[in-house]
């Protein structure tokens, strides 16, 4: 057995171990708000009235949401905070995936979200992830890497469901060419 | 400050096969970077185009994954009005969408029905494409009121079921 069979041995290993275990338990870094809610709408376009009128938004949602699509931007950190050392990571799974099998690139292939509670302005959501599954290796036109499925689940902070998002990504290293 | 808002569209306005009504938007630098921020998504792939092309191999800087989200949800509820509510939603990405590309969102609707609870469920297959190849295809699920008075919003706990319908 080659060193590098043995180092992929122990890579699955770790990673079999970490299946279905909830990981990365976070509270987030800032409460729901609605200037980043209009950024977002911004940047689409979004002239549904709930997210630009007081009133609608008081009729039909019994007040300000945020767009149910936004749920993975409340945990998305700014790119910097005073005294914090490291950039947190969203959807560490992910890297902690990339690191341990070696490689180098990934993109996400398939992405899901169900939605439970409404997210609402000054809410502060919390979140776990979790491992659900790692492919064999596969070869595909950007290179040689995995799939995997990864789920986020987030809370508000009274304890109710907001949502459950689930991603495939694919780590991969470059073809040669 | 209390208003009556009627709803836009309701469950029964709505047949297996209507197509929504489409949406072209020509993709900037800026759309991309723009919503890259929106959803502070700071990798370097959707603002550094030297990254995009030497690291990840791709042709340019490319729309992420969250706000592509952001833009199919505006596109459903461009259609819906504020009533309609997203329940679940899957995406998947196929190609990049790139400055320069005019991007088009399509949607036909899949199955429309009412769950156990009385709550009014359509599905909605949308393709997102680029000079006819689809880039990224969403079906969504999203709940309607049934009558003018009824508010999905409303619902919670066990009358709210965003899962698949069984």
């Amino acid at each position: 057995m080659t060193a590098a069979t043995t180092s992929a041995a122990a890579a699955l290993e770790g990673m079999r171990a970490l299946i279905g275990q909830e990981q990365y338990h976070e509270v987030g870094e800032f409460p729901v708000e609605r200037s980043y809610v209009w950024t977002s709408c911004a940047s689409v376009e979004n002239g549904n009235p709930l997210y630009w009128d007081e009133a609608v938004a008081a009729e039909v949602t019994g007040g300000p949401i945020a767009p149910p699509s936004m749920v993975s931007v409340w945990f998305r950190p700014h790119h910097w905070a005073p005294g914090r050392s490291e950039q947190a990571l969203p959807l560490q799974v992910h890297f902690d995936l990339k690191e341990l099998f070696g490689l180098p690139e990934a993109v996400m292939t398939d992405n899901t979200i169900e939605f439970h509670t409404p997210v609402r302005l000054g809410d502060v959501l919390r979140t776990h992830q979790v491992l659900r599954s790692v492919s064999e290796e596969k070869t595909t036109k950007l290179g040689t890497g995995r799939f995997w499925v990864i789920d986020v689940v987030y809370a508000n902070q009274d304890g109710d469901l907001v949502a459950i998002e689930s991603y495939t990504g694919f780590g991969y290293q470059r073809g040669a060419s | 400050m209390s208003v009556v808002v009627t709803p836009l569209l309701l469950f029964g306005d709505v047949k297996v096969g209507d197509e929504l009504p489409p949406l072209d938007y020509e993709v900037s630098a800026t759309t991309v970077v723009l919503g890259a921020l929106a959803t502070r998504d700071w990798r370097p792939m959707h603002h550094d185009k030297d990254f995009a092309v030497v690291r990840n191999g791709t042709q340019d800087i490319f729309l992420n994954t969250p706000n592509q989200a952001a833009w199919f949800e505006r596109y459903l509820t461009d259609w819906t009005g504020p009533h309609g509510r997203l329940a679940r939603v899957t995406f998947r990405m196929k190609g990049s969408v790139f400055p320069g590309d005019t991007m088009s969102l399509r949607g036909v609707v899949e199955s429309a029905e009412v769950d156990d609870t009385g709550c009014g469920f359509v599905t909605v297959d949308v393709k997102l494409s680029v000079d006819g190849d689809v880039k990224t295809t969403c079906a969504a699920r999203l709940a309607l009121p049934t009558t003018p008075d009824d508010n999905p919003w409303a619902r919670r706990g066990d009358r709210w079921r965003p899962g698949p319908s069984s």
